[in-house]
């Protein structure tokens, strides 16, 4: 018995993979860029 | 180079360049995955498949491109201690991680319909997860590093050495049997028909760019966390000495 794979299961499963990864790890970094500017700024005033 | 050693004067030209940087990523990656997505043909042997190219690749070049970001750092803070490489060293870390990473699941899930594995213990694969293991072990080296306030000097090393899996990466498709296919884009050459290659191309420059966006927004982060710990440091000592002034008199 041949197994039939449907090749766009395995495109989406790689695209959301990377795009959900990329999209994580810019969204992860621009948010811990400011929470320690923010910490920065609250150094200078106490 | 040492003009921009200033932290103070790094922190000008990287607060102009995180934001277009990460939205300008963004949006040429967008553009480029959807002009791959409507334009490229199914492949004579790989089918729909092909279409991972367009993520598979650029994740791929910024994962070995990372690191030798990384060596290139490396060499700069050893040989002329230039305060930001370390720094940016560090950076450079977390987005060549997770894009090692997304290389070999992308590549994982590209092997299945194409290979009829997930997986195999070749050369390009091995090296590409040893990349990771690198990645992994630099993060936390310069991690515990950074918390016991010890010298970068042996990161540095590691990055240096850890370069050398990056050409073994590069050359295992040559030098050993592979189910991985050999480079299909050299110096100035390419195997790869224009139909694919430009919104491939696009794809890398798109990525390349919310790499460097991120790489920014790290080096921005470590630098205003070391400044609030040693603002905040300063200041306890500062309390401590004149606590210790009035208890004198």
């Amino acid at each position: 018995m041949r197994e039939t794979l449907d090749m766009m299961d395995f495109v989406y499963a790689a695209y959301a993979i990377c795009l959900i990864g990329t999209l994580a790890l810019a969204g992860w970094s621009f948010a811990s860029m400011r929470a320690a500017e923010r910490r920065r700024e609250e150094s200078r005033r106490k | 180079m040492h003009g921009y050693a200033n932290p103070a004067r790094f922190l000008k030209i990287a607060r102009w360049f995180t934001m277009p940087l990460l939205v300008g990523g963004l949006l040429v990656t967008a553009a480029a995955l959807v002009w791959g997505w409507t334009t490229a043909p199914p492949d004579r042997l790989m089918g729909d498949s092909v279409k991972i190219l367009f993520v598979h690749l650029p994740a791929a070049w910024l994962g070995m491109g990372g690191w030798t970001a990384i060596a290139i750092a490396s060499l700069v803070e050893l040989v002329w201690r230039h305060p930001l490489a370390a720094i940016s060293a560090r950076a450079v870390a977390v987005p060549g991680a997770v894009f090692a990473f997304l290389c070999l699941a992308s590549g994982s899930i590209w092997g299945r319909p194409t290979w009829g594995t997930w997986w195999v213990w070749d050369g390009r694969l091995t090296s590409m997860l040893v990349l990771l293991f690198l990645y992994l072990g630099y993060m936390a080296l310069t991690n515990a590093l950074a918390r016991e306030g010890s010298s970068s000097r042996i990161a540095a090393i590691f990055g240096l050495v850890g370069a050398i899996n990056v050409p073994i990466i590069n050359r295992s498709v040559v030098w050993w049997n592979s189910l991985h296919q050999p480079p299909s884009i050299t110096m100035g050459n390419s195997a790869i028909d224009p139909i694919y290659l430009y919104p491939l191309l696009a794809s890398v420059l798109g990525f390349s760019l919310l790499f460097g966006g991120v790489v920014f927004a790290r080096m921005r982060a470590i630098l205003a966390d070391a400044q609030a710990e040693a603002r905040l440091r300063r200041k306890a000592q500062k309390a401590e000495l004149a606590q210790a002034t009035a208890g004198e008199a």
